[in-house]
């Protein structure tokens, strides 16, 4: 399936949100997630499917004025 | 002492901590602002890089309370996503709402602006918004529950100092029990310490201090005139007048005759 992460087309087989994270090697990282324009909470994403053409954010701190 | 949301703060000068020239040129212009409060931003990470994990490794050194922003968001749907975003990161219901209108001018979008507010105060955030000196817009903000409001001195990064006076002088006058924060456009402390003396409760800066020659040094000098202004606005200052008025006592001058008065 293709999905477009943080802007970029990327494919994956991940059933889930927490699933993709956990591949990309966020499971423990200070990130926050989207899908679709809408926040996902980190204790949804179990329970956030995906599917092709889904749109993902997922965010760090980062500096700021 | 600052008031912002029921907290308390001795220092009224809030730090961005963005363009310094290092990491820890940035951890020393904190320092030297005696800044409580800084603010961050929310953005992509990568796998690769993991670039956020460091630098929040980095403000969590700093000790400071961080007030998250929504820079970049065009819309009150981005803006609402990100605010909760950054509340599940950072555990804070602050939020530095910006909902920008134009590229150029980074000037926000008041009506997204209000919306924005109105929603995230109703689910219980604490909104900061990044505003212009626009009464009619700040009302609404007010209504829409906001207890601070942090309108423009000029556009972010111009460092032109605050070139609506007349407007910001009318909004402190009209909202005495609101904060009110000068966010963005400051260049000098002299603008901060004008800032300060007609009454606003604080200042927000960045740019001003990060591209500064020596941005601690320039942290420093931010940090004592937003001092020296609210010491000025406390103190009462003296109204200006357009004639001349004899400090030193006229009774008693030497050589005084009543011909040599004018």
């Amino acid at each position: 399936m293709k999905i477009v992460l943080n802007g970029e087309s990327f494919a994956t087989d991940a059933k889930t949100l927490d699933e993709l994270c956990a591949r990309l090697g966020f499971a423990e990282a200070k990130i926050a997630t989207a899908l679709n324009g809408n926040f996902v909470a980190a204790t949804s994403r179990n329970a956030t499917p995906l599917t092709d053409a889904d749109e993902i954010e997922i965010v760090a701190p980062r500096q700021g004025g | 002492m600052l008031t912002l949301y029921g907290k308390e703060f001795s220092s009224r000068l809030l730090l961005g901590t963005a363009q310094y020239p290092s990491p820890e040129s940035l951890k020393q212009a904190v320092v030297t602002s005696g800044a409580e409060i800084v603010t961050i931003s929310l953005r992509r990470e990568s796998a690769r890089s993991r670039t956020g994990q460091g630098f929040w490794a980095l403000i969590e050194e700093l000790g400071c309370r961080v007030l998250p922003n929504t820079a970049g968001c065009r819309t009150a749907k981005e803006a609402i996503a990100t605010a909760h975003m950054a509340r599940e990161l950072f555990g804070t219901g602050w939020v530095k709402l910006e909902v920008i209108a134009n590229d150029d001018t980074l000037q926000p979008d008041l009506f997204g602006l209000v919306e924005a507010a109105a929603a995230l105060s109703a689910e219980g955030f604490e909104v900061l918004p990044y505003t212009t000196e626009d009464l009619s817009a700040a009302e609404r903000l007010v209504a829409a529950g906001c207890t601070v409001l942090m309108p423009w001195a000029a556009p972010i990064g111009s460092a032109r100092g605050l070139v609506n006076k007349d407007a910001l002088k009318t909004l402190r006058a009209y909202f005495p029990d609101i904060t009110l924060v000068i966010d963005a456009g400051l260049g000098t402390p002299s603008h901060a310490a004008e800032a300060m003396e007609m009454g606003y409760d604080a200042v927000l800066l960045n740019t001003a201090v990060a591209k500064a020659g020596d941005p601690a040094k320039m942290a420093a000098a931010f940090a004592r005139a937003v001092e020296a202004g609210r010491l000025a606005f406390e103190a009462g200052p003296i109204e200006p007048r357009d004639m001349a008025s004899p400090s030193t006592p006229v009774a008693g001058t030497p050589f005084f005759k009543i011909d040599h008065a004018s």
